[in-house]
């Protein structure tokens, strides 16, 4: 009797913990774990948002590996993750370089190096598709670069930057990275914020000059941090999308879509919501595996 | 001599440094002012007036978006949001986290390791099932469905953050708030949250950033404008009136500024979430 009280009471007592983290759970089941499923589970069927469901297998995968845009928009991404990892990263690492020490304000440039990444990507694109106005008006350049380049001397250099197929990507690429470099600049000065100082003056003391110093003291210590910083800028580059579309909208569809675009309109546009899934599924596979790739390569680098 | 030389070339590279860093500085700052600008002139001068201060001043862009644009509505709807969306992550994932460091139940560690997966795996394109489900649960095109889909996303981290702050609450004050009476519910409000209140801080600037700034799922799941936060209603905007710079401009700043002042006065906890997440 007595035992049987008390594993009612243990019952009763786990349960009352349980109700802990069942807001938590169950909407995370409902809103995570099931649309998870429910993607993998769709990407095997034809079907139009209504109507019928029909199971076609593998089909619609057999098809994205044949699919040329799809494709194009994985090279798309990828270009603009390269720039974001050579420019915008080593701009990020110049700048953190530059306030490691003690320099006159210093917490400015901290302040504003962070702005834009907090501003939105609809803010960020939207006021860059007006600097970048190709218009003109009376004689006179409407948006505010190329009326720059005018001014200043250049009127060669004037250009349509989002509307030529041949800048447009690269043009998205450096606003993206000017809004992202601030993360990186974060980061890696928290990085070299944490290297010992009497590290630098023992490299002194040993005859180490600036350039010794930096590639023999500064970069193997901030190697893990530098990693980091590489996993956030590739999965935050490959999902590029709401940049995109506050800069061109869908003007240059087959020139600046990326793989997040493709799995809208294939949803949005032609209704193929299997066949949005099967690209959904490929592309998320492919970000897992690069940021396995990357972690283990942080770990190591960890043990050093 | 020597020392003078030393001098001189220490004088310049300090010299080049803050140029650089002031040329970033401008950068930055330069695309923001130009907006503001912009938002300060009238249909007839945005387009030929290029003066960095332009020559007559009008404020009633403004008004315009706020009243004729509709952005009245969209910025009620972008706080509601926000707030709703941030005291539910708190609330909700501050129990979950509370019973994964202090409370026991079976199965406790199956489901902390399932949100910590789900924060390391990438979901892209689930979108699309999303919106499927959502439509099922006729929970598209409603505020209570796009708060508890934004919610969802705020939730692993917060829970992951909070936990460890929880751990690290010294187990002499949970007992002395037992011994005065305390139920669980009691020491999770009393006890834990005050202790967590630098995690709670970190955790409701980034996912009123996150929620304030948040455009797919907003595009998915409201169709009705009178339910559009300010991100989607800037596009719809823009897309009926392209070529009203100068009220889409005033549109833009009353979408950053809130922003852009958050963050300059939270300035510390963000540098400090960010980089004690990563580094330390």
């Amino acid at each position: 009797m007595d035992s049987k009280a008390k594993a009612v009471s243990i019952l009763k007592n786990n349960f009352q913990n349980f109700l802990f983290v069942l807001p938590a759970l169950s909407i995370f089941c409902v809103f995570y774990i099931y649309p998870f499923y429910k993607m993998i589970n769709l990407s095997f069927y034809d079907w139009r948002g209504i109507g019928p469901m029909n199971f076609i297998g593998l089909h619609n995968y057999k098809e994205l590996l044949g699919d040329h845009l799809w494709w194009n928009s994985m090279l798309h991404a990828g270009y603009i993750t390269l720039i974001a990892l050579t420019f915008q990263n080593a701009l990020a690492f110049a700048l953190a370089l530059a306030c490691d020490r003690e320099i006159r304000m210093k917490r400015f440039y901290r302040v504003v190096f962070f702005i834009p990444p907090v501003l939105s990507e609809i803010v960020v694109g939207l006021i860059w598709n007006w600097i970048l106005n190709p218009g003109m008006q009376n004689g006179q350049y409407i948006g505010f670069l190329n009326h720059l380049l005018f001014a200043s001397g250049f009127p060669q250099l004037v250009h349509n930057w989002l509307g030529d197929p041949k800048t447009a990507l690269t043009t998205i690429a450096i606003v993206h990275s000017w809004k992202g470099f601030g993360w990186g600049f974060i980061i890696l000065l928290a990085g070299l914020q944490t290297i010992d100082k009497q590290l630098y003056e023992a490299a002194k003391v040993d005859g180490a000059g600036a350039r010794k110093t930096f590639t023999h003291v500064t970069l193997p210590l901030m190697w893990p941090v530098m990693l980091v910083v590489m996993i956030l800028t590739i999965l935050g580059s490959m999902q590029v999308f709401i940049l995109i579309v506050a800069m061109v909208n869908e003007g240059l569809v087959n020139h600046t879509d990326v793989p997040v675009t493709c799995i809208f309109s294939a949803m949005e546009n032609t209704n193929r919501f299997g066949y949005a899934c099967a690209q959904a599924v490929i592309f998320g596979f492919m970000l897992v595996c690069i940021s396995f790739i990357m972690k283990r390569l942080s770990d190591r680098a960890k043990q050093g | 001599m020597r020392t003078n030389k030393y001098m001189f070339l220490g004088m310049t590279q300090s010299t080049l440094i803050h140029v650089f860093l002031m040329g970033m500085a401008l950068t930055c700052l330069f695309p923001i002012f130009w907006m503001i600008r912009c938002a300060l002139m009238s249909n007839d001068t945005v387009f030929v007036d290029q003066a960095i201060i332009p020559h007559h001043l009008n404020f009633s862009n403004f008004a315009t978006a706020w009243i004729k644009g509709n952005f009245a509505i969209f910025f009620l709807n972008s706080v509601i949001y926000t707030v709703c969306v941030v005291t539910g992550i708190v609330i909700i994932s501050s129990l979950a986290a509370f019973a994964f460091s202090r409370l026991n139940f079976p199965g406790k560690n199956f489901i902390f390791y399932l949100f910590v997966a789900a924060m390391m795996i990438p979901l892209p394109g689930s979108f699309v099932a999303l919106f499927v489900l959502m439509n099922k649960l006729h929970l598209a095109n409603t505020r209570f469905g796009y708060i508890l889909c934004m919610i969802n996303v705020g939730l692993s981290m917060s829970i992951l953050l909070l936990k460890t702050f929880f751990d690290k609450m010294p187990h002499e004050l949970e007992d002395a708030a037992r011994i005065d009476g305390c139920g669980k519910l009691g020491i999770w409000w009393n006890m834990a949250m005050p202790f967590a209140r630098p995690a709670i801080a970190v955790i409701v600037i980034f996912n009123s950033l996150n929620v304030w700034n948040e455009y797919i799922l907003a595009t998915l799941l409201l169709e009705d404008t009178k339910l559009m936060p300010l991100q989607r209603g800037l596009v719809v905007f823009q897309g009926a009136n392209s070529t009203d710079y100068p009220v889409l401009m005033a549109g833009l700043t009353m979408a950053a500024i809130p922003i852009i002042i958050i963050y300059l006065t939270m300035q510390k906890h963000i540098v400090k979430g960010i980089s004690g997440e990563v580094v330390g």
